[in-house]
């Protein structure tokens, strides 16, 4: 079973990246991008077949390592 | 007085730290690395700044689960006082011994620059030996600095007095103008609420000697020598 973790930063939290990615879009001519947020994705391959185990490991691995629940919120896809 | 400091892969101010530990304690601090799950008994611990492994995932995020710091956060628990400077501080607020996240400066840039500091409290082991209001001149060296914490977390650092220092101009004063890389409320350190531990994005080591620039930090050493001895 596959997972893949979208992890994102909280609204309110400052997103100088994405503050970045938003200006370069503009100056490219692209109209119409009111906001640019970054964020990062995780690939797990994982040896759990069961979806909700691995829902469950997979979380608690977000919560203790792959998301810092201060700053971001995450986000997990499961894929057999 | 006994100090240890611990070394991470990627840490690069330990040696710095160690000198000025050794200057202001009269012995070289133990260094540990960071497999070890154990230490001698020390009364002050270290965590250095740098890059520890490569800055991966999340500053701090890969240390903060390192063997050592089970024995870090034990001891912190026992009331052992830790010292966290720039990778340190990040190693500390991802290991949960101190609220907030660091996060990439509001700049993008990397920031390597002398930074004016205004000393919210005198009355810590840390800060002992400075005046509550006090400006000293640390030096900021990260690309990672901006401290967030939100308005809720704000609120009781300020009301338990746990903001360590914060960015300020010349004449001592806190403005936007003089916040380096975006932190909330200029924030540039911050301690627990029992005041035992401290992290701090600039560094005191490098302004411990004439040489380098300025002795402002040197107070700081001399400071915890004096309480910890």
């Amino acid at each position: 079973m596959k997972a893949r973790i979208h992890v994102t930063l909280k609204s309110g939290v400052l997103d100088p990246q994405g503050k970045a990615i938003e200006h370069a879009l503009s100056q490219l001519g692209f109209q119409g991008v009111d906001e640019a947020r970054t964020g990062k994705v995780i690939e797990l391959n994982l040896a759990e077949s069961d979806p909700e185990r691995a829902r469950e490991q997979v979380d608690l691995m977000c919560r203790q390592l792959l998301a810092n629940p201060v700053i971001e919120n995450y986000d997990i896809e499961l894929t057999t | 007085m006994k100090a240890a400091v611990v070394v991470f892969p990627g840490s690069n101010c330990d040696r710095d730290v160690a000198v000025a530990l050794e200057r202001a304690m009269g012995r070289p601090p133990v260094m540990v690395w960071h497999k070890d799950s154990d230490f001698e008994d020390v009364d002050l611990v270290v965590l250095p700044g740098g890059f520890s492994y490569g800055d991966y995932l999340r500053v701090g995020a890969i240390s903060a689960h390192a063997n050592v710091m089970r024995e870090v956060k034990r001891r912190a628990g026992k009331g052992v006082p830790v010292l966290g400077i720039c990778n340190g501080f990040q190693v500390l607020t991802e290991s949960g011994l101190l609220p907030g996240a660091l996060m990439r400066n509001k700049s993008l840039r990397f920031v390597c620059k002398d930074v004016g500091l205004k000393v919210e409290t005198g009355q810590s082991l840390f800060t002992s030996r400075y005046e509550t209001g006090q400006r000293v001149t640390f030096m900021a060296a990260h690309h990672d600095g901006s401290y967030f914490i939100d308005d809720a977390g704000r609120r009781q650092l300020e009301d338990r007095e746990q903001i360590a220092f914060r960015y300020c101009d010349e004449r001592g004063q806190v403005t936007p103008e003089a916040n380096p890389n975006g932190s909330v409320a200029n924030i540039a350190g911050i301690f627990n609420s029992e005041k035992t531990v401290l992290g701090m994005m600039p560094h005191p080591e490098r302004m411990a000697d004439p040489v380098l620039g300025g002795e402002d930090g040197r107070a700081m050493f001399e400071g915890l020598v004096e309480a910890l001895s």
